[in-house]
């Protein structure tokens, strides 16, 4: 997560200015500080013997001098930085060609819901906080804001763009390397603020394809036993907030659980998406997220092993 | 000089018969305490339990593990012996069928690990 070194066409000019104006302003700083120490040193050897009260105010001729030319290149640089800024501005507000795919991002407490859109509706899937992208093209981002504002940064990719309640933003971002982006929330939205991260997946066109074309499924069918006791419970516990598609789980103020195995990391981002943080999360979301707008279900240790298992089959 | 070896004798008698008293549970045969420790943060055993030494391990499903190296009996059903505490790890399923705690596809090798790591907690 690191803004100094980019990873597409959009951050690269970015990064560049970043590194100038720091260039540039620790230059200044040392330049000022060099002069500062420079003219304590004259002064002081020139009043040491004398009595400070009765230094006269001196006003030689070439004095102000040092200002006019101070003024002008501190004019001339800033005025550098003003046109590359504005120019890095204008390269990077829209994208050098149109892009074939859009994408909408949900900022909610404290996650990210992430749709993705198609002219044929049968190809719309909605998944959460992991955004899977193709490499080499720009990819449209509309940003929707459900509770709060919240706001869309991905560092090496795209800078911040807020989600603003009723006010749809659109932004854009290009990866030109396969490679997993993180991103953060970073327009304070509550208590798990900080637990809100995001991923950008980048991939090749194809692989990216093919990702979509598995996430198209309706969620694998139970079998044993165990599975499909899961199931019922998870469409009677579950079901009232999270969508598994295929199911009657058919929720849509949580996220989408049809291939929730196929993430990495869960919650958004606070923990890896192991089997064993995957039940400590389902028992107890509290502890681990605390405020989450999933409670606690009191779940038996049963039903916390059922729906484990069952939910291990959502690849 | 002769007076100090029955000391030291002594001494080594001491010191032993308490190293065999307070491992009531004994260690892991080469199990790496320090491993297990890295692998119980990565499995995740951190979102059930709280665990001391493992950074962000502050579970509120299962017991706390604070002093599982002293205790006598492991999930209230199997002495605490090594053996039983790998198996447990692994298998807590078929140990208790139906608890809470998941089966997490840990080998062997693993699961000793992490018991080595749990009995330096007393
Ligand atoms: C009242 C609504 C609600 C109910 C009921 C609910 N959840 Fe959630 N769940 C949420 C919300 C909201 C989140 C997002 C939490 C966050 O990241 O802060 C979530 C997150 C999750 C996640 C993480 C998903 C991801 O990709 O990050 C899983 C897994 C999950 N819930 C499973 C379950 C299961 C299993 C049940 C039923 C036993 C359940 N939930 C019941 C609201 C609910
Ligand atoms: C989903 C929650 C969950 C996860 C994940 C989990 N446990 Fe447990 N664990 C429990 C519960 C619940 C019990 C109590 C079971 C019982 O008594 O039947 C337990 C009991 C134990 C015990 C016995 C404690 C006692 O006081 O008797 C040990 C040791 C243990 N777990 C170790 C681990 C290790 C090591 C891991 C990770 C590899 C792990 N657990 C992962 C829930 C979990
Ligand atoms: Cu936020």
């Amino acid at each position: 997560m690191s803004y100094l070194s980019g990873a597409g066409v959009k951050a690269d000019p970015v990064v560049a200015l970043t590194w100038g104006v720091l260039v540039i302003s620790i230059a200044v700083v040392i330049i000022v500080s060099i002069l500062l120490l420079a003219g304590i040193q004259r002064g002081r050897s020139r009043v040491a013997a004398v009595d400070i009260e009765l230094q006269q105010v001196e006003r030689r001729g070439n004095a102000l001098a040092l200002v006019y030319w101070g003024t002008a290149i501190s004019t001339v640089v800033l005025f550098g930085a003003l046109v590359w800024t504005v120019a890095v501005l204008a390269a990077i507000n829209a994208p050098h060609a149109k892009p074939m795919l859009t994408i909408e991002v949900t900022g909610l407490q404290w996650w990210w819901k992430v749709r993705y859109l198609s002219d044929d509706p049968s190809r719309t899937i909605t998944t959460a906080n992991e955004i899977h992208i193709p490499t080499g093209q720009p990819v449209r981002v509309r940003l929707i804001g459900a509770d709060v504002i919240h706001s869309f940064w991905i560092p090496a990719l795209t800078g911040k763009t807020d989600t603003i309640p009723g006010q749809t933003n659109v932004t854009w971002l290009e990866a030109q390397r396969p490679g997993v982006y993180r991103g953060q929330c970073t327009e304070y939205c509550g208590e798990q603020h900080a637990h809100m991260a995001a991923f950008v997946v980048a991939d090749t066109p194809d692989v990216f394809q093919t990702w979509w074309n598995d996430q198209l499924r309706p969620a694998a069918q139970p079998t044993t036993a165990q599975e499909v006791q899961g199931q019922v419970e998870v469409q009677f516990r579950c079901g009232a907030c999270h969508m598994v598609r295929g199911t009657d789980a058919g929720g849509s103020v949580a996220p989408d659980l049809t291939h929730l195995m196929s993430r990495k990391t869960i919650a958004a981002g606070t923990l890896d998406n192991t089997i064993a943080n995957l039940a400590g999360w389902i028992a107890n979301p509290q502890a681990i997220k605390p405020g989450t707008r999933m409670p606690v279900l009191n779940l038996s240790g049963q039903e916390v092993s059922d729906i484990t298992t069952y939910l291990q089959l959502l690849k | 000089m002769l007076r100090v070896i029955p000391i030291a004798l002594i001494a080594c008698l001491v010191l032993a018969g308490c190293d065999r008293s307070s491992a009531t549970t004994g260690s892991v045969a080469g199990g790496d305490a320090e491993r297990g420790a890295t692998l119980i943060a990565m499995v995740g055993c951190g979102a059930c339990h709280t665990i001391p030494g493992v950074s962000g391990a502050r579970g509120r499903v299962g017991p706390p593990l604070v002093q599982i190296g002293n205790q006598a009996i492991i999930a209230g059903m199997l002495a605490n012996t090594p053996d039983n505490l790998v198996t447990w790890i692994r298998t807590p399923q078929s140990v208790v069928p139906g608890n809470a705690m998941p089966n997490m596809e840990l080998n062997d090798h693993d699961a000793r690990d992490i018991a080595a790591y749990l009995y330096s907690l007393r």
